[in-house]
């Protein structure tokens, strides 16, 4: 469904992707994981076409995506919900509804059924976003991606700074996009999250993907999971 | 002339000049808050306005109400289409890089202003006002038998003066509603929001900045059709709105528009009454002075946020 083959990402002068390539399809959690700065954000940036590829390709469902302007990324079915939320944080939860409703080109009853989802946010339309709480935020990221009705959804550690409460329903969440048959890339720090969630891990380091292995023979790995991230 | 009737007056004319540039200094404020941008070419699309206004009226000819009314539909679009093609063609390959775009827009100044020079002349010339009947205002005056109404000679203005002030309040209603109750009003303020997350979510950036650029710029064009019957056109005419533009823009809060409107009030009723009272050198004199004071005291304006 989504590949990434050989990428190289560089912000500047300086490289942070070094051939990087990973692969996810339907119904797949592939998790990346790796030490800050590692390049799992800059990989989900070079997807979403928030920064320029040197080389390599984004292949989506066997097109080649990665010369397409940015605000057509979302148009092909692909949510982003970043790291820190970046909610557009003056509008009220309905207004950003409204923006993730507009890039899927979906109507009413797709709002309903992610109010659904969840019903805090139906309480809270007209409340301007940062002056939610900082679950009801994530809640709000997640919503506002989900009305874009993607097929791949990339989540940029979106468990970060929550309360325990949170955590469940996020992750709750995401289990229930997977049997929606939505492909998920997830950056991710909570080792035991990941191995709860994810089919695959991808190790990323020094901007590459030294590594891609099932999720269930990571368990009793500690060794490769110290190697890489520190546990 | 009594100092009562004098100031009544002269805070005519002082609305007059707030109604003018509160249209041009949101226009400013609203290409600063979307784009992040300063745009040093903002007085020559408001002089442009004004030329294209004087332009149109005299090819249509007929009741000056006829030329006026092409001219206020056809200046503000113009000028627009001019914008956003200037966007489209140098500030989009500049990539909006701030210090390039100030170099940028400087060098768009002279071009239109010179271009101007070459084509239209430096004579003023001026427009008709679609309607002009001479409207007296009465003074109240506490003589022997007690409270009357006097006409003092010279206190009056002119209808179509109170029709600016009437169409500037329209106009700024309509574009506060188009910002906050339309689609592309909600498109607009999640890319001033963030622009990098507005694109995450389909809204194409490139194409708002160029229609923000051209709106912009269209405001400044409107302001200078309604205040040409007044003034005149002349190609150096877009120096003091830039500045006291600048001046609404930086006292308001930069990209705070209920704070570059409220200043652009404040500027202009003050621009006007200090210039009949005193002289227009010493009412910009000042108006620059509270900017360095504000810049000094309170450096993110009246209504913008403090950085935390």
């Amino acid at each position: 469904m989504l590949e990434v083959r050989r990428i190289e990402v560089a912000y500047g002068q300086v490289q942070a992707l070094f051939g990087l390539s990973l692969a996810v399809g339907p119904g797949e959690i592939l998790c990346l994981l790796g030490r800050n700065g590692a390049g799992k954000t800059t990989t989900l940036k070079a997807i979403m076409n928030h920064l320029p590829l040197r080389s390599g390709q984004i292949i989506l469902d066997g097109v080649d995506i990665s010369r397409l302007p940015a605000d057509r990324i979302p148009r092909l079915g692909i949510g982003y919900i970043p790291q820190g939320r970046r909610l557009f944080s003056e509008l009220s939860v309905a207004e950003n509804l409204e923006i993730g409703l507009m890039a899927g080109g979906s109507g009413r009853e797709v709002r309903e059924t992610v109010l659904g989802l969840f019903p805090r946010l139906q309480e809270r339309l007209r409340q301007q976003a940062s002056t939610l709480s900082g679950g009801e935020q994530q809640m709000l990221a997640f919503a506002r991606a989900l009305c874009i009705q993607p097929k791949i959804l990339l989540l940029d550690e979106p468990t970060e700074g929550l309360q325990p409460s949170m955590i469940a329903l996020i992750q709750d969440m995401v289990a229930r996009m997977k049997r929606r048959n939505v492909a998920i890339v997830l950056v991710e720090q909570r080792v035991d999250a990941v191995l709860s969630l994810a089919d695959n891990v991808a190790f990323i380091e020094d901007g590459r993907n030294r590594e891609t292995l099932p999720a269930v023979e990571l368990a009793d790995d500690q060794e490769r999971l110290a190697r890489y991230v520190g546990v | 002339m009594d100092f009562g009737p004098h100031l009544i007056l002269a805070t005519l004319e002082g609305a007059i000049t707030a109604a003018v540039i509160s249209l041009t200094a949101v226009g400013l404020s609203i290409v600063f808050g979307i784009m992040r941008i300063v745009n040093v070419a903002h007085g020559e699309f408001f002089m442009l306005g004004a030329i294209i206004a004087w332009w149109v009226a005299t090819a249509v000819g007929g009741h000056p109400a006829v030329g006026f009314v092409v001219a206020i539909l056809v200046a503000p679009a113009t000028v627009g289409v001019i914008a956003a093609a200037t966007d489209w063609l140098v500030l989009r390959r500049i990539t909006y890089d701030p210090e390039r775009t100030i170099v940028a827009t400087i060098g768009l100044l002279y071009i239109i202003q010179q271009a101007t020079l070459m084509t239209f002349g430096p004579d003023a010339r001026p427009v008709e006002p679609p309607f002009n009947r001479r409207l007296a205002i009465p003074w109240v005056e506490f003589g022997d038998g007690g409270l009357s109404l006097v006409w003092p000679w010279g206190l009056g203005t002119t209808s179509y003066k109170l029709a600016v002030i009437v169409a500037a309040v329209v106009i700024l209603t309509a574009l506060w509603l188009v910002m906050k109750r339309t689609r592309l009003g909600l498109i607009m303020r999640a890319t001033q929001l963030d622009s990098e997350m507005a694109m995450a979510f389909g809204i194409p950036v490139t194409r708002v900045y160029a229609v923000v650029f051209g709106l912009g710029a269209g405001l400044a064009a409107l302001g200078a059709v309604l205040i040409v019957p007044v003034q005149q056109a002349h190609y150096l005419m877009g120096g003091d709105p830039l500045l006291l533009s600048f001046i609404a823009v930086i006292i308001g809060g930069l990209g705070s528009l209920p704070g570059t409107l409220v200043a652009a009030v404040l500027i202009g009723l003050s621009d006007g009454i200090i210039s009949v009272f005193f002289s227009p050198t010493l009412a910009k004199i000042l108006a620059t002075l509270l900017v360095a004071f504000v810049l000094v005291f309170r450096p993110e304006g009246l209504f913008g946020r403090r950085k935390t």
